[in-house]
């Protein structure tokens, strides 16, 4: 056709999706089959060290930049992402330590490296180490696809503030990449793991745990309409990662190395730096195999270091920074004001997430019911280190035919701000059991929304009651017998939960009472096996329209509540 | 809070809320929500920010959604159509029609002569269901129906095949300017920038479709059938359309056919002169072409690849040649050589020989000479004289090897003079015996 030609001469666009991460970067696209992959760089990294480290002018990037930690540690950048758009005052430069140092010009974070040959170390902004190394990620993405990388959707931890995104924004402009999109890494980890099976979107509530080099968050996200999120609670710990878990390996080797040589490689900065890779390496391995072996040529006074670990002592050893790993799980539900049992499913996201260990600590704080995904709990996990690129690539196909304007457009709050239920609403009807509750739309359902269930009549005349739930956790503690509460708990007990009876802990349930009556219907003369489906509507006004009906039958009975005013307070 | 123990109740003595729905009755409003933030990520999120963004229901939007899957062949590129309107455009005079730019007219002018006739007609509906006069007229706008006489006027013109191609043929707007030397600096710079302008020359063509300008990797074929092609060019332009009007029927029937006759001359002046433009834009062109250069560099290097090959036969023939002379010529120089040596040893052999037998002779003479001519006491000259005398003709009549033979008998004779001239007698017996010699010839050693 000759009127297509014309139109063929506008830019090509790629996007591509980035984690930024402040040890480790990833990028990923959506393959030509519609797959997602992470892209390797020139050297096969798929995980690529957020490091950039100057030699007489030459830069490195990546695995190379990382091993001048050791020899040239001055002149090597690492953990700078954290400093992208925050003043000196603002900022904790002890990650730092072990590479340039971060120094203050005029209020901003500067690196003085000597990135050009010559004598005179220059001063380096943060935001232009960011350009640099976002012009290296986008480079190595272009190699792998072939196609000009001209945007890209980034992920940033839920703190991030407007500031921060504003520099990213500008450092990536720089590096001649548009950055559509920011998206939280709690949503990219979930997004990567939905897009899988879109068709197969639950609604659910989830909690994902980014274990990082650093730092540690942890977000609740639920998840309503077939794949609406919202963040229902975050937590950050900036002081917890896999650095923790180096650490005690490292302070395991030095000691071993002192007792046979009588010097603390710690002590000194480049046996440290050697003794930090290594561990970092011995850390990697033990995730995969029971025993792993720490080797390190001259490692303090020209001794060379050769030891070997199992992974049950290094168990033992971590055993305090497990626990926080766990804690910050904890204290994120608890923000949420909801229990563990509330919790369908739990992420397991970042670097650290490998560890064996510390996904079988989140599982034993959960019910079984609840699925831990991580590489030590499902063979269905993705790698943890992946995911939030893998979310961004996916964001990024979906939004890269759209115009700047009309995704800002879409993410304004204007569009995001909304209301969602404060209760699960849920229906009950004659014959059942008195705390029986089938759930429709659960609590923290964005609106509007609209939700079907199908539930059993009993024959005759019935009265199907629609009203707000409200969940409460019952403990039975199995008192004096335990082995006999089969029959004792007989008329209170639910169809769920029976498994746990024979552990010695209290038995926790969820149950739902009602909080207030919605509605009611009736249908009169049943027949025996009848289907009750019901369909809830919420506007986004939070008027509520109600149909009920018998399965296969005709009309139904439809009802309309009218939405609350906003003056009444509904929550008592 | 007493409902929440107790298990539903049958639906006895249930009352309605309203009559006309008998099975309902409605107890309380939902309780206010909780704001919060959705992610603004996902396939569902897109699909809520429509919704709420157009202020659209679930079913509506599904509706809309599935509608739009389906009018897509209905309806395609109706977005491609409408371009923003210059103001100066819709003030313009409809009388002016030929100066006006009728695809931009009708919304086209990123199409131009590429638009097909489906584009032009639905785009014409579409200006004419915007600038109707009525609808002027019902905007309050009194009689501002210039720009529709324009619409009407672009319409005509465009949809008729043989005034189309009168306006596309002056339609300047479509004519790519060939670019500078300087734009074609940098590599493949030259490609990029020529083909549009090809393309766009390439529309005037009566033959379809024009080949391409191609990229460096273009065979020589390629590259020669195109600038066949243009130098060949077989235009439909044409240039009535820049014709003077001619005036009507009334007018004077003289002033009219000069003005004919001006504008058919005006036509072939510009038309001579869109030729000579054309053939200069491919010599330009040609000039410019790295591949032509590379392709003579390549012939070149091809013939002297075979000159080259021709120059090295003859050389190999004249070497083999020159080697064959040379080999002869050593050959006969050796065999003179080995000729010289045989001469010279034949010659030392015959000396040898000669000196040899001189010694034979003087050994033979001698021998009488020791034995005192076969004298008692002093010989006379006379007996000297015949003994000599028959010795040399004993010389003389016998060769080489006998002379030898005579001579070792002689030694063994030694100064015996009996047996000295025995062995002479013997011998001139024996040579006059075998007729070398006479007897009366002898004076000394007769047979007596």
């Amino acid at each position: 056709m000759s009127n297509e030609s014309n139109g063929a001469g506008a830019p090509e666009h790629y996007a591509i999706g980035i984690s930024f991460g402040n040890s480790y970067s990833s990028i990923a696209h959506i393959s030509q089959e519609g797959k997602v992959e992470v892209i390797a760089n020139e050297e096969g990294d798929r995980q690529i060290p957020s490091i950039l480290s100057y030699v007489e002018g030459e830069e490195y990037h990546g695995t190379q930049a990382k091993a001048q930690l050791v020899r040239n540690s001055k002149n090597t950048i690492a953990f700078f992402k954290d400093y992208v758009g925050k003043s000196y005052d603002k900022i904790d430069p002890t990650p730092c330590q072990n590479s340039a140092h971060p120094t203050e010009k005029d209020g901003q974070v500067v690196f003085r490296v000597q990135d050009k040959e010559g004598d005179e170390p220059s001063n380096v902004s943060v935001s232009e180490i960011t350009t640099r190394h976002i012009r290296r990620l986008r480079n190595s993405a272009a190699d792998y696809t072939g196609k000009n990388i001209t945007s890209a959707v980034v992920t940033v931890p839920t703190d991030t503030s407007s500031e921060q995104k504003a520099a990213l924004s500008k450092a990536a402009k720089d590096a001649n990449i548009e950055i559509l999109q920011f998206i939280h890494e709690p949503i990219a980890t979930v997004l990567a793991y939905d897009t899988r099976i879109p068709e197969s979107v639950r609604d659910r509530v989830i909690v994902v745990a980014d274990f990082g080099g650093t730092r540690s968050d942890a977000a609740v996200v639920s998840c309503t309409g077939g794949g609406l999120y919202s963040i229902l609670a975050t937590t950050h710990d900036y002081d917890l990662g896999g650095k923790d878990l180096d650490q005690v390996l490292i302070d395991h080797f030095a000691k071993e190395f002192e007792k046979k040589h009588k010097s603390d490689p710690r002590k000194n900065d480049r046996s440290l730096a050697k003794l930090k890779l290594e561990s970092e390496a011995v850390k990697k391995a033990l995730s995969q195999s029971a025993q792993a072996t720490c080797s390190v040529e001259s490692l303090a006074d020209g001794a060379d270091f050769r030891s070997t670990v199992n992974r049950t002592r290094f168990q033992l050893l971590s055993v305090k920074a497990f626990q926080k790993f766990t804690r910050i799980i904890e204290e994120v539900i608890k923000k949420a004001d909801l229990d563990v049992l509330d919790i369908d499913e739990v992420i397991l996201s970042g670097g650290t997430s490998h560890v064996p260990k510390i996904a079988e600590n989140v599982q034993a704080l959960f019910p079984q019911t609840t699925k831990v995904l991580a590489p030590a709990t499902t063979t269905a996990s993705l790698n943890p280190s992946e995911l939030s690129a893998r979310g961004a690539a996916i964001q990024a196909s979906m939004i890269q035919e759209f115009d700047k304007e009309d995704i800002e457009q879409s993410t304004h709050e204007m569009v995001t701000v909304t209301p969602h239920t404060q209760n699960p609403i849920g229906v009950q009807v004659t014959g059942q059991a008195k705390d029986s509750f089938t759930v429709v739309i659960p609590a923290n359902t964005a609106v509007p929304a609209r939700k079907t269930k199908t539930i059993d009549a009993p024959e005759g005349d019935v009265l199907l009651q629609v009203s707000e739930g409200d969940r409460e956790i019952k403990v039975t503690k199995p008192e004096s017998k335990p082995k006999t509460n089969g029959t004792k708990d007989d008329e209170d007990e639910d169809d769920s939960d029976e498994d746990e009876d024979d552990e010695e802990d209290e038995i926790r349930e969820k149950v739902y009472k009602v909080k207030k009556q919605l509605a009611e219907f009736q249908f009169t003369g049943l027949k025996k096996g009848t289907k009750l489906e019901v369909t809830v509507n919420i506007d986004s006004d939070l008027g509520v329209q109600i149909t009920a009906r018998e399965n296969k039958g005709p009309g139904g009975i439809r009802g309309t509540l009218a939405a609350p005013k906003p003056t009444e307070n509904g929550s008592t | 809070m007493s409902t929440t123990s107790k298990v539903v109740p049958s639906p006895e003595g249930f009352k309605a809320s309203d009559d006309s729905n008998p099975n309902f009755r409605s107890v309380s409003s939902l309780s206010n929500g909780v704001m919060r933030t959705i992610e603004p990520v996902g396939p569902a999120f897109m699909a809520f920010a429509r919704r709420k963004r157009l202020g659209r229901t679930f079913s509506e939007d599904e509706r809309i959604q599935q509608q739009s899957k389906a009018k897509k062949v209905e309806e395609d590129d109706d977005g491609e159509i409408s371009e923003p309107e210059d103001p100066l455009m819709l003030a313009r005079d409809p009388k002016d029609w030929r100066g006006q730019d009728h695809y931009a007219v009708l919304g086209l002018s990123k199409y131009r002569w590429r638009a097909t006739d489906e584009q032009i007609k639905r785009a014409h509906r579409k200006k004419v269901l915007k600038h109707h006069p009525d609808k002027k007229a019902a905007a309050g706008e009194d009689d501002a129906d210039g720009f529709f006489k324009c619409i009407q006027k672009a319409h005509e013109t465009l949809t008729d095949p043989a005034r189309r191609r009168q306006f596309d043929s002056v339609d300047e707007a479509a004519d790519v300017l060939p670019p500078s030397k300087k734009d074609i600096q940098k590599p493949g710079a030259f490609y990029k920038k020529w083909r549009p302008v090809f393309e766009s020359e390439g529309r005037f063509s009566n033959k379809q479709p024009v080949p391409r300008l191609g990229d460096d990797n273009s065979t020589k074929e390629d590259v020669e059938r195109f600038y066949d092609f243009f130098y060949n060019f077989d235009s439909w332009r044409s240039f009535e359309y820049l014709d003077e009007d001619v005036p009507d029927d009334n007018a004077d029937r003289d002033h009219k056919r000069h003005i004919e006759r001006k504008n058919n001359n005006a036509r072939r002046k510009r038309k001579t002169e869109d030729t000579a433009r054309l053939r200069k834009l491919v010599d330009d062109a040609l000039g410019y072409d790295e591949r032509i250069a590379r392709f003579r560099k390549q012939e070149k290097a091809n013939k002297n690849k075979k000159r080259d090959a021709q120059e090295a036969a003859a050389k190999a023939e004249a070497e083999a040649k020159a080697k064959a002379k040379e080999e002869e010529e050593k050959r006969k120089a050796e065999e003179d050589a080995k000729a010289k040596v045989d001469k010279e040893q034949g010659k030392k052999a015959k000396e040898a020989a000669k000196n040899a037998a001189k010694k034979n002779k003087r050994a033979v003479r001698s021998s009488v000479k020791d034995v005192n001519y076969f004298t008692a006491g002093e010989p006379s000259p006379s007996d000297i004289d015949n003994c000599l005398n028959d010795v040399d003709k004993v010389i003389a009549g016998i060769d080489v090897d006998e002379l030898a033979a005579l001579v070792s008998q002689l030694e063994v004779a030694g100064k015996d003079g009996g047996a000295v001239k025995k062995v002479f007698s013997d011998k001139t017996s024996e040579m006059v015996g075998a007729g070398k010699l006479k007897d009366s010839e002898l004076k000394y050693f007769k047979l007596s």
